[in-house]
């Protein structure tokens, strides 16, 4: 939305919608383009832990089901030769000169559920993400986890996933250091292929995982406040990945466990009795790495009451739920007041009303929820909508 | 068996390209040829996407240039194609359930891509089943219903209201059923309320004026649901009001009936006076503060246990809560929780909790293997961190104790015909994603009847449990599917094998006749009846015994 005016009952909104270079209405999501493309870029939606096509989809059940250009590496949009696509699309949807267009919509009444943005881990350095690669946001965990991700749901170590992509792509590097003659670069390449070689392929699945709780959250440096969701999607990860695998076991560093939800304590027993999670009352203070790049965590064991490490496989870190990038510009052009932590402001009576009235909110736009809560939270919204709907905004109570 | 098939029917073939999808691992010339052999197929077409505007009028063209009778689609999914499709035939004048369709996408092409020539095979043998089903099927009608468009809520806490409010605010007829003599549910009993930090009163007057004011909203109190009795957008609701019946016509009804605090017996000590719940302290802080020197408050007593697994979630608030509320109106007294985790989520219980640290509220852990003990004045309670156990000294002792199911719930549950869960709380139709709706179409859940909820939590589902209901209430007609089961009175025995197995309510016995009998509108179709009855009486419309064995013989010819 780039432009908003009006009052309860008769908004005016300028919706920006981005060229796709994909007639919508002709697209079957076929996939014959993607498959011909000849431009790979690495998969942001998997986190570059592979590539996809310069025509892409996120993934197969994403809506609407239609395939998109990126500009920004396809090949004719870079001044070069290609249009492939164009002639495996049997369906005609293919236009490269489609334009970005706006709509202009006149509405009662507004909803706001522009969610959260995953906590940027390597704001905490002592924990290493970014720095090594078997420390793991959750969101990457769920995509090595997916059938439809990276491995296909294989429990491959990022360092085994990356390692193997960069033996691939080594000979040629080396071929082209030694034939401009950079002896130097062309050992120091060598060298990282033997380490490589030897070493990549000593722990190709990850069994040993840990689980880092409260990442950004619960943490006054950061977010104060607790993420409501992430000790629930630790355990479910934990016990994915041993479905997945029969021989992992996890390891749960946490201050307090909150299973708060229906059937939530249950998972949690069941997570330690049928898959064999540990939960290890305690706040990890750093994380570090041994020669074979495990992540070796040091945590205050606060039951065992004494400081321990754990040498591990692969550590998973419970991203905190922050407010949403966009959020900022959002309030600014509707108006409507935000909270400390940049969450959609509501009163706990008034839950769904913005501080605009004829505006509202639901999910985590407004502050961390699970799905449940997200999903009743969007009727009630719709509720709300409704009502400013169907009268034209005379009743608006509760 | 008696063979179904009529050789006066013409069935027409689609088949589908799907693009790639499909005619990349599959010979279409030869599915073609095949299909054209298949008894009673007097058309056969392939195209490229059957679903594409060209492939559907190729669909409404062929009906009446070739006599069609029955028509198979055999490319995608049925989840996301079959109305498409059944539109096309409807529009053609032939009836939707003449229509079959075979799935040689997702379960052929896509998952034998390697082997094309026995993947083609086997794409054969789908056509064949399917083409044998069309020959069989009959046509079949949907029902149009009538709705009443108006709706009762039973349970008149903030959940409650707050759906009829909204209801009443859209414009619909609601009746508020509460049993009590007054509004409120919980919350008439509560102090003062956290994150609000207002007495409850302020919401609940606010709520009470709007809900009188407003002419769509009938409030009845002192008043329990008797009876109810039909189906969605038609039920007929008895209320009892102060001995008086009366039936309310209503299409929709919400469940908002709320739970109880548990009464600890036996438990902790409690005797009501010196050891009490939370929600005693409520009572006794909302006549004031007592002088209090020591306060021991205990988390999860009779929740979290062998008998009662789950966490309350709104235990842990509460006694924080008060915690606060004695530390600001006493900075002398001393208040300590001992808990096993505190289950303070998200912005504004967390925010509670750093307050009361701040205030100088204790809290020390224990291990539910070693709980802590109350009596002569003291708690005592083994501190993990410390390796022993301490003895705290408490002039009270407050036990957080759950939210337990209302004694009500398994009444209104077998009346409604809506399933509780393990504990006696409400059983939502999918946790995740129908958190507000039972199974069963047009009853509607919401606030702590479906588990224990704060106040925002209990509002905002109220809400969310209106704008549900009124997706029934905004329509002008409700259609049943043609996909229905039927009992066949003459040879049905009544063994009510059908009764036990139908996830729906949908089988009523008839005691007079000792038959049951299915409630076409209720049923969704599921065929547990069918499969289950032992007198071959019970029949699913749509996936008759006919049909599925004329398939499972087509598909042990091929
Ligand atoms: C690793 C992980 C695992 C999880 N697992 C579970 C689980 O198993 N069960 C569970 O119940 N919950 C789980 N959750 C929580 C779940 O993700 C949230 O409850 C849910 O996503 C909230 O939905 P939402 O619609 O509010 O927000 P989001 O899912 O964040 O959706 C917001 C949408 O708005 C769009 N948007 C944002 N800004 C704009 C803008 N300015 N204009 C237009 N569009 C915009 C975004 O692109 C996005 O599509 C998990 C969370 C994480 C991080
Ligand atoms: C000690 C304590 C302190 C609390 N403090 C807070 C707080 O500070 N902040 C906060 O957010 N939340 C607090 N809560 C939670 C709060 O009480 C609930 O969020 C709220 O009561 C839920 O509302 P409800 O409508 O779902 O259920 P209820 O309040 O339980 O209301 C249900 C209503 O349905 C009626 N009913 C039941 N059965 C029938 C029937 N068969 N027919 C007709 N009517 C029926 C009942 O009489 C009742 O009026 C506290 C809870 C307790 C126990
Ligand atoms: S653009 Fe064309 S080729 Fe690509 S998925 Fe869509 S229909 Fe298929
Ligand atoms: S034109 Fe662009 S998107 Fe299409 S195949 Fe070529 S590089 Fe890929
Ligand atoms: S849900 Fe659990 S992991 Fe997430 S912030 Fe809260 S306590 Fe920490
Ligand atoms: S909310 Fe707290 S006191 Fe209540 S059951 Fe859960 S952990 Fe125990
Ligand atoms: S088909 Fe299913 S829903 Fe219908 S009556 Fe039989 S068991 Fe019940």
């Amino acid at each position: 939305m780039v432009e908003f005016s009006g009052e309860i009952g008769s908004f005016k909104a300028k919706v920006h919608r981005k060229a796709r270079y994909v007639d919508a209405s002709k697209c079957t999501a076929c996939g014959a383009c993607a498959e011909k493309c000849p431009t790979k870029v690495p998969n942001e939606f998997n986190f570059g832990l592979n590539d996809r096509k310069a025509i892409y989809k996120d993934y197969a059940q994403g809506i609407p089901s239609v395939y998109t250009i990126d500009p920004n590496h396809c090949r004719v949009f870079q001044g070069k030769k290609c249009g492939v696509c164009a002639k495996q699309c049997q369906a005609g949807a293919i236009d490269y000169e489609q334009k970005d267009s706006y709509v202009d919509l006149e509405v009662a009444a507004v909803i706001v559920a522009t969610g959260y943005d995953l906590f940027d881990a390597t704001r905490i350095p002592e924990y290493g993400y970014g720095r090594f690669p078997n420390v793991i946001s959750s969101l990457e965990m769920e995509r090595l986890l997916s059938a439809g991700g990276p491995t296909a749901g294989h429990l491959a170590r990022p360092s085994v996933v990356k390692g193997e992509a960069r033996l691939k792509e080594l000979p040629k590097l080396i071929a082209k250091a030694e034939k401009d003659e950079k002896t130097d670069a062309a050992s120091a390449l060598n060298k990282e292929r033997k380490w490589l070689e030897e070493h990549v392929h000593k722990y190709p699945t990850a069994k040993k995982l840990g689980f880092i709780q409260c990442v950004g959250s619960r943490d006054f440096r950061f977010h104060k406040y607790c993420s409501n969701y992430c000790c629930m999607h630790s355990i479910k990860e934990a016990i994915i990945a041993r479905d997945h695998e029969p021989e992992t076991e996890s390891y749960i560093f946490y201050m307090d466990l909150r299973t708060v939800g229906k059937g939530f304590e249950e998972y949690k027993i069941r997570g330690a009795k049928v898959s064999g999670l540990k939960y290890v009352r305690g706040r990890v203070a750093e994380v570090l790495q041994d020669e074979e790049l495990n992540p070796v965590v040091y945590f205050e064991d606060t039951e065992q009451r004494c400081v321990r490490s754990m040498t591990l496989d692969m550590v998973i870190l419970a991203n905190a739920c922050s407010a949403s990038k966009g959020i900022v510009t959002v309030a600014e052009l509707l108006g409507i007041a935000l909270d400390e932590n940049n969450f959609v402001k509501t009163h706990p009576n008034k839950p769904l009303d913005t501080s605009v009235p004829g505006i509202f909110t639901c999910g985590c736009a407004q502050g961390p929820l699970d799905i449940p809560e997200s999903v009743a939270q969007a009727s009630s919204a719709a509720a709300r909508a409704a009502e400013v709907v169907m009268t034209g905004g005379r009743a608006l109570a509760v | 068996m008696e063979d179904t098939a009529k050789s006066d029917v013409r069935i027409g073939v689609f088949i589908c390209d799907c693009g790639s999808n499909i005619a990349g691992y599959l010979s279409m010339k030869d599915l073609v040829e095949y299909a054209k052999t298949l008894p009673n197929v007097v058309f056969v077409q392939e195209n490229l996407y059957t679903c594409s505007e060209g492939g559907i009028n190729g669909i409404k063209a062929a009906i009446p240039a070739h006599g069609l009778t029955r028509v198979v689609v055999a490319s995608c999914t049925p989840r996301t194609h079959e109305p498409l499709f059944q539109n096309a035939c409807e529009e053609a004048g032939l009836n939707p359930y003449l229509f079959e369709m075979a799935n040689i996408r997702d379960q052929c092409s896509w998952v034998h891509q390697q082997v094309k020539e026995k993947a083609t095979e086997r794409a054969k043998g789908q056509i064949a089943m399917a083409v044998a089903k069309a020959a069989r099927l009959r046509e079949l009608s949907r029902i149009q219903l009538g709705i009443f468009y108006r709706a009762v809520v039973i349970g008149g806490g903030v959940s409650g209201m707050a759906a009829a409010m909204a209801l009443g605010n859209m414009g619909y007829e609601v009746h508020l059923v509460e049993k009590e003599e007054r509004l409120g549910g919980l919350l008439n009993h509560l102090n003062m309320v956290l994150p609000a930090k207002e007495p409850p009163s302020r919401l609940l007057d606010d709520l009470r004026t709007r809900l009188e004011n407003n002419p769509k909203v009938t409030v009845h109190t002192r008043a329990q649901v008797k009876k109810s009795e039909g189906y969605v957008g038609n039920y007929q609701v008895t209320i009892n009001e102060n001995g008086n019946e009366t039936v309310v016509k209503a299409g929709v009804i919400i469940v908002a009936t709320g739970a109880k605090v548990l009464k600890p017996e036996g438990l902790m000590g409690y005797d009501g006076e010196k050891v009490i719940t939370q929600l005693e302290l409520e009572s006794l802080l909302k006549q004031g503060t007592p002088s209090l020197k020591n306060v021991v408050m205990i988390q999860c007593v009779g929740s979290r246990c062998a008998e009662r697994t789950y966490c309350s979630r709104i235990c842990c608030m509460t006694s924080v809560k008060n915690a606060i509320l004695i530390r600001e109106a006493d900075p002398s007294a001393s208040v300590t929780i001992l808990y096993r985790d505190m289950q303070m989520y998200g912005v504004e219980n967390e925010d509670m909790f750093r307050r009361s640290k701040e205030l100088g509220v204790r809290y020390v852990t224990y291990d539910p293997e070693r709980p802590p003990e109350a009596g002569d004045g003291l708690v005592r309670v083994y501190h993990a961190r410390m390796g022993k156990e301490i003895a705290l000294p408490a002039d009270l002792v407050v036990l957080a104790t759950p939210l337990v199911a209302q004694d009500e719930a398994q009444q209104i549950s077998t009346m409604l015909k809506v399933p509780l869960n393990e504990n006696g709380f409400f059983l939502e139709g999918h946790v995740k994603l129908k958190p507000l709706d039972f199974a069963t179409d047009g009853v509607y859940l919401c606030g702590s009847a479906r588990f224990p909820s704060s106040i925002r939590e209990a509002v905002s589902q109220g809400l969310g449990a209106a704008s549900r209901a009124a997706i029934v209430l905004s329509k002008e007609a409700l259609f049943t599917s043609g996909i229905v089961a039927d009992i066949n009175p003459n040879t049905c025995c009544g063994c009510l094998g059908c009764l036990e197995v139908c996830p729906y309510g949908a089988i009523n016995f008839f005691q007079d006749r000792g038959i049951c009998q299915v409630n076409k509108v209720l049923c969704k179709g599921c065929g547990g009846c069918a499969a289950t009855c032992s007198s071959g009486s019970a029949r699913l419309d749509g996936f008759s015994n006919d049909q599925i064995y004329a398939q499972i013989e087509q598909a042990l010819a091929g």
